[in-house]
């Protein structure tokens, strides 16, 4: 059987819950191969994840050089891993990061790219939810090795322990791929709470909140929840949360289990970013919203009084 | 600094977009089309860097005529001059197969900055930059929410968005560099403005012009197709309730309902 390949995506070694994901989504299509990249001495941290997930190999490049660069060295890997192994196809989170990595890999190998795709047949055939998600699309890659960029929270991770066979990869990187040199990484959120894209919930504020110091109700209300915080392009664009929380259009795009929409309208730029979450609560006092034309749950009120009360009750339900 | 800044003619974000029902490409006609607004971002740094440093601005799309009219709104806004690279060959030209027109088009104009969104409104692929890093040998500078440019030295230094934080990103020019929108405040078209765009110089490249092979641009061409396009069912809207005082717990009955907590 064809191997497929998997970027694993992890954060000093530990990998991401998405890369159980595509791991599982891989075992479909073929055999799945692990491509592990990293600073030395990092891949030790997910070497029995990715034993967990049922990766039958992995392919390990630990250098600075895929580490301290932007992007092309590690499409550089993927390009050499595609000439190599042939695999049936590659897949990416859709990261930001990654999404660019990929891109690349199909630029170096000839291949087409599929990106943000919520489901891969076994036939390559990748479902994509266009404009925001209101058009559902199937589409193939005609040339080369599929590269395909996969949406977090588009599979269930499944196990399947297995001891995959390591691979060292010998590889050079051009110089040309090192001309974006990563000089500092500076953290501005330790929040602890889950990612943003990955989190099965996340709880989001907007311009209802009125304030930066308002936020902290979202943020309890989250906690609560074990839930990701996300802002409105309203709230991050007066500067009460961090762009990276952004939703929406020129934002991120989420699909948890359940998103909480605290004081945002509804607008068609946010919408975008969170219409295909399973189940979305809204609290806004304008009954007018058009949040709540497309809320499974809708409560008209002030969510000053709301939220510290949902946050309680959740408490309490909680003993 | 000779600048190059990409732009995009999008449908309108307010628009209801969809796909061509014969093609299943993007329907540019019957909606209203604007500049992809986070271009705007583009431009205005491009602009800024330009006042900053000196230089030249040129604006380079790829898209139908009509697209001229968003090459205007850059011009309007102080860029310089601009190409428009335009042919019915180029229509369903992947993301792929656009980075390849567009890098031949600005590799010709020897740039020491390119300057590209990170992200355009309809395909929200978020690879432009990356791609034009590639086929063109520079580095890749996406996912900018600063630039700081220092022509003397040659270098660009930028703060790459990352999940916590930022990454300190530095290069030697020539680069492309990729902007998020928190990175300016776009300038509005001056009238002044908008009368001096219509004697700036645009220049209209046909496929062939621009040094691209027939056979490799175009729907026919592009390394993916797309088999089938729906409409998505759409969301129903579900119970809404007003608060009565006890909304809070409303709610919390709701999600234990649906085993949500």
């Amino acid at each position: 059987m064809a191997e497929v390949l998997v970027l694993v995506e992890h954060a000093d070694g530990e990998p991401k819950k998405v890369t159980g994901e595509l791991l599982t989504l891989a075992r479909e299509l073929g055999e799945p191969a692990a491509v592990f990249t990293g600073a030395p001495g990092t891949y030790a941290k997910a070497k029995a994840y990715l034993a967990e997930y049922g990766a039958a190999k992995v392919y390990v490049v630990e250098s600075d050089d895929v580490a301290e660069y932007v992007g092309a060295p590690i499409a550089e890997v993927l390009a050499k891993l595609v000439g190599d192994a042939a695999p049936t196809a590659v897949l990416v989170a859709a990261t930001a990061d990654s999404r660019e990595i990929a891109a690349r890999t199909a630029a170096k190998t000839d291949s087409g790219l599929i990106w943000d795709a919520v489901a891969v047949t076994g036939d390559l055939v990748a479902t994509q939810g266009v404009f925001g998600g209101s058009t559902i699309v199937q589409s193939k890659v005609t040339k080369g090795t599929p590269v395909i960029v996969v949406r977090p929270n588009s599979t269930a991770p499944v196990a399947a322990p297995g001891s995959p066979a390591e691979v060292t990869v010998d590889i050079a990187i051009s110089d040309v791929a090192k001309s974006a040199k990563i000089v500092d990484r500076v953290a501005e959120a330790k929040s602890g709470r889950p990612d943003l894209t990955e989190a099965q919930v996340v709880v989001s504020g907007g311009r209802g909140l009125g304030a930066a110091e308002h936020f902290a109700l979202v943020e309890k209300l989250a906690d609560t929840l074990g839930a990701a915080v996300g802002a409105s392009r309203a709230a991050t664009d007066a500067g009460w949360y961090p762009h990276q929380n952004q939703v929406g259009q020129t934002g991120k795009t989420v699909s948890p289990q359940l998103y909480i929409a605290v004081g945002i309208s509804g607008a068609i730029q946010h919408r975008a970013g969170m219409q295909t979450s399973k189940t979305i609560v809204a609290i806004n006092k304008d009954p007018e919203a058009p949040i709540f034309e497309f809320a499974d749950y809708g409560l008209v009120g002030d969510l000053f009084n709301v939220v510290p009360q949902l946050t309680d009750e959740i408490e309490k339900r909680k003993g | 600094m000779n600048i190059v800044v990409t732009v995009k003619q999008v449908p309108d974000t307010w628009a209801e977009k969809k796909l061509d029902a014969a093609d299943k490409t993007v329907d540019r006609v019957s909606v209203d089309n604007v500049m992809n607004e986070m271009d705007e971002y583009g431009v205005e740094e491009a602009l800024k860097i330009k006042e900053a440093h000196g230089g030249e601005v040129t604006v380079v799309t790829m898209g139908p005529a009509k697209a001229v009219e968003t090459i205007r709104k850059a011009l309007s806004m102080g860029a310089d001059k601009a190409v428009h690279l335009t042919d019915d060959a180029l229509h369903g030209s992947d993301a792929l197969q656009t980075s390849a027109a567009l890098a031949k088009v600005i590799a010709s104009l020897s740039p020491d900055l390119v300057i590209t969104a990170s992200e355009a409104s309809d395909a929200r692929g978020g690879v432009m930059g990356a791609l034009l890093a590639e086929r063109l040998g520079l580095p890749q500078l996406t996912q900018a929410r600063k630039v700081t440019v220092d022509p003397g030295a040659g270098k660009v230094a930028i703060e790459r968005l990352a999940d916590n934080g930022y990454s300190l990103v530095e290069a030697s020019l020539p680069a492309v560099v990729g902007v998020v929108e928190k990175i300016n405040q776009p300038r509005y078209p001056s009238f002044k403005g908008i009368m001096a765009a219509k004697k700036k110089p645009l220049t209209t490249l046909s496929a062939g012009d621009a040094g691209l092979d027939a056979g490799s641009v175009g729907l026919a061409a592009a390394a993916s197709t797309v088999l089938d396009a729906n409409p998505a069912p759409p969301r129903q809207s579900g119970t809404i309730v007003k608060d009565e005082g006890d909304g809070g717990t409303k709610i919390a009955g709701f999600l234990a309902a649906q085993k949500l907590i």
